[in-house]
């Protein structure tokens, strides 16, 4: 009895032991996972405090492969136009509070320009108000903050354009007329919904399209695997189906691959909003003859433009004003301070190799 | 497909007496009502849509299971051992990012290693699992969640923004999952093949069988003398083999490999194997009838969209079938134990 009760006893300190190491080990493990990723939290300075017009760029959050591209084009622009600092800075999580502090060091620093996309519309308004009282112009771009707390939004598109161009791309490639489906996002995305709504109420109404016939409308949720068993289905259950139009970057991107892989590659068009680092391979094989998408950096481009026109007071962010943004020409200020920077690119074989992101 | 019997250890001797008799030990099969509902699905879809066993179909349909087939193989090895592993969503997207960054980082690099490393990732963060849950001795719902996290964190820090996708894969392992062989897909072979180990290791192998001693009362099991910890150390590390397997295979089937691969596929997995016969509380089940609930459960949600029924029905369709699955399982038992009851009354 005394030798059991002992070994016992032995048994749980050895256990004990163990089982710290363990909890030592599980947090080692996340310690150095952790490690990798918090780095930096600011990066790219090109050229010092030299030039006294300063622009700074706060993305939703760095490392983001969509941000790259964007950020890529602001720093371009902000060259050409002429200013002599461009900074980087953000955070590396898209939280709603997480920008607050990298605005108030740039208000500090007396940046002339702050251009931000934003991860909640008001949590940086009283950051941003600040810094328009140290003389600060604000432009918001990607993301709108609420508007009281910014200059001037530059967006992607009109809604309207992202829906015409897909009907449009959709009608070329099945040759006006047959059974089409949307695979979109979740049921409930306001973009998508938007998007499609101006879908059905173009083809219902332009004469081009009266003999296209929409039979479905499905909802992948932007998660690949269900995307990808949502545009089984569609084929499936409507064996007379010419095309899908999937307004959703991971849906376009499943559908491809399972058309790709299937019976129906090339015998089934394939149309809608994607990136074209992720479609190359299947516009490559045929599968997919053209797709739209915005090109995010001329989202950064005209920002930085648009900053330079504050600063220089050739715009004031009221509906009307127009200022020159280098390449892309003449933009115009609409109602409240919302700047288009135009219509959708559209990718094909012949010009998806110009673009990375 | 081989169908394994699964009576627990120690109830076999009652099958004596008129009753027993092919028929009889048909019946008794836990496998038995989710494969006639599988039958019966295929057919009531095909008659209402003939499309849906076309070569394309049933490639279509064999395909899609076979990912979740074998993370449901693998749970029910933890399962029976009365444990859960809720981080096998996790681990298979570690796994398959891990694969999409060693294409894409080590030009050439044969395929074959690439499954080696990818399953080795797997066994690690597996026995992770085990070792947490056999020394600290708190319930594994706990610990698989928390891990869960922890890999899914590490995943986030590792993948960031980046992500996979089939183009920087090479072709020929992007046709594991689109090439067949006599209308079965490559991947969908691998599986079986895989199921049928793991079949034949818990059914004719004493430590397979000692899973099922430990998941019925792991304190007898202590006292007959099976080696408790060892045993569910083990069963967690296969668990994690089969869902490193499975993240490989993820990333020759899908596009894009990232930070949110496979993201809430754990509870699908716990799923298929509760509707394929896999007690929760442990203790009984078949790898197999884990597989054909698998099977079932992605074969629905093709067959609702083949038929055109509302998407919206497909999770509660989903949900009263793992209610039936359970309640089926509780009057077994119930009757189990009524029957032991009567035989041991007549032995006395």
């Amino acid at each position: 009895m005394e030798f059991i009760r002992n070994h016992g006893r032995k048994g749980i300190a050895a256990r004990r032991l163990v089982s710290v190491a363990a909890v030592a080990a599980t947090v080692a493990l996340l310690a150095t996972g952790c490690a990798s990723g918090s780095s930096s939290t600011s990066t790219g300075t090109d050229g010092a405090a030299a030039g006294d017009l300063s622009i700074t760029f706060i993305p939703k959050q760095l490392n983001n492969p969509y941000t790259d591209v964007v950020l890529g084009g602001g720093k371009k622009g902000a060259t050409e136009a002429g200013f002599g600092a461009t900074q980087v800075v953000g955070p590396l999580e898209a939280s709603a509070s997480s920008q607050v502090s990298f605005i108030n060091a740039e208000t500090q620093a007396g940046t002339k320009v702050i251009v931000i996309a934003a991860n909640d519309p008001d949590a940086v308004g009283p950051a941003l108000t600040e810094a328009r009282a140290g003389g600060a112009k604000i432009v918001a771009f990607d993301s709108d903050t609420n508007p009281k707390y910014r200059d001037v939004f530059i967006s992607q598109v009109v809604a309207k354009d992202v829906a015409l161009i897909q009907t449009k791309l959709i009608s070329d490639q099945i040759g006006g007329s047959g059974e089409i489906a949307i695979l979109s996002a979740t049921a409930n995305a306001t973009n998508q919904n938007g998007w499609i709504k101006f879908m059905e109420e173009e083809l219902a109404s332009n004469p081009a399209y009266k003999d296209i016939k929409l039979v479905a409308k499905v909802y992948g949720d932007d998660d690949d695997t269900k995307s990808f068993q949502e545009a089984q289905g569609l084929l499936q259950a409507h064996p007379n189906l010419k095309g899908i139009i999937s307004p959703t970057t991971v849906g376009i991107a499943a559908t491809a691959r399972y058309l790709s892989t299937s019976e129906y590659k090339g015998k089934v068009a394939l149309t809608g909003l994607g990136l074209p680092n992720e479609m190359r391979p299947f516009v490559k094989d045929g599968t997919v003859t053209a797709f739209a998408l915005w090109d995010p950096a001329q989202l950064g481009y005209v920002a930085a433009f648009a900053g330079k026109a504050l600063v220089d007071g050739t715009i004031t962010g009221k509906e009307g004003d127009k200022f020159t943004a280098g390449a892309l020409g003449e933009k115009t200020v609409g109602a409240d301070g919302l700047v288009v920077v135009g219509p959708p690119t559209t990718f094909t074989k012949d010009n998806i190799d110009e673009y990375d992101f | 497909m081989t169908i394994a019997p699964t009576v627990p250890p120690g109830q076999s001797e009652r099958t004596d007496g008129a009753r027993s008799g092919r028929l009889g030990a048909l019946l008794r099969l836990r496998e038995l009502p989710v494969t006639l509902a599988l039958i019966a699905l295929v057919v009531i879809t095909t008659i209402a849509n003939p499309l849906f066993l076309s070569p394309q179909g049933m490639k279509d349909l064999l395909l899609n299971a076979t990912i979740v087939m074998i993370l449901a193989v693998g749970q029910a090895l933890v399962i029976i051992t009365r444990n859960v592993d809720l981080s096998v969503g996790s681990i298979l997207g570690l796994v398959a990012f891990g694969t999409g960054t060693l294409f894409a980082n080590v030009p050439g690099i044969p395929i074959v290693v690439v499954f080696v490393v990818g399953m080795l990732l797997g066994a690690f963060l597996g026995a992770i699992n085990g070792i947490l849950v056999t020394v600290a001795k708190v319930p594994a719902l706990v610990i698989t969640l928390g891990t869960l996290y922890i890999y899914r964190g590490i995943n986030n820090s590792w993948a960031g923004g980046t992500q996979y996708f089939a183009g920087d894969r090479p072709e020929a392992f992007g046709s594991l999952s689109v090439d067949t062989v006599f209308g079965f897909p490559l991947i969908t072979l691998i599986a079986v093949v895989v199921i049928a180990i793991v079949a034949i290791y818990l059914n004719g192998v004493r430590a397979g069988r000692d899973l099922y001693a430990i998941g019925s009362d792991p304190d007898a099991a202590l006292l007959f003398g099976i080696p408790v910890s060892r045993r569910v150390l083990l069963a967690f590390l296969f668990n994690g083999v089969l869902a490193g397997l499975a993240g490989v295979l993820y990333a020759s089937r899908f596009n894009s490999v990232g930070a949110t691969t496979g993201t809430g596929l754990e509870l699908s997995v716990v799923a298929a194997a509760v509707v394929g016969g896999v007690a929760i509380s442990g203790g009984s089940g078949s790898v197999v009838g884990a597989a054909i609930g698998a099977l079932l459960l992605t074969t629905i949600t093709s067959a609702l969209t083949a038929v055109r029924v509302d998407k919206f029905w497909q999770q509660a369709i989903v949900g009263m079938l793992i209610l039936s699955a359970v309640i089926i399982d509780r009057i077994a038992s119930v009757r189990t134990a009524r029957k032991l009851r009567i035989s041991e009354a007549r032995d006395v």
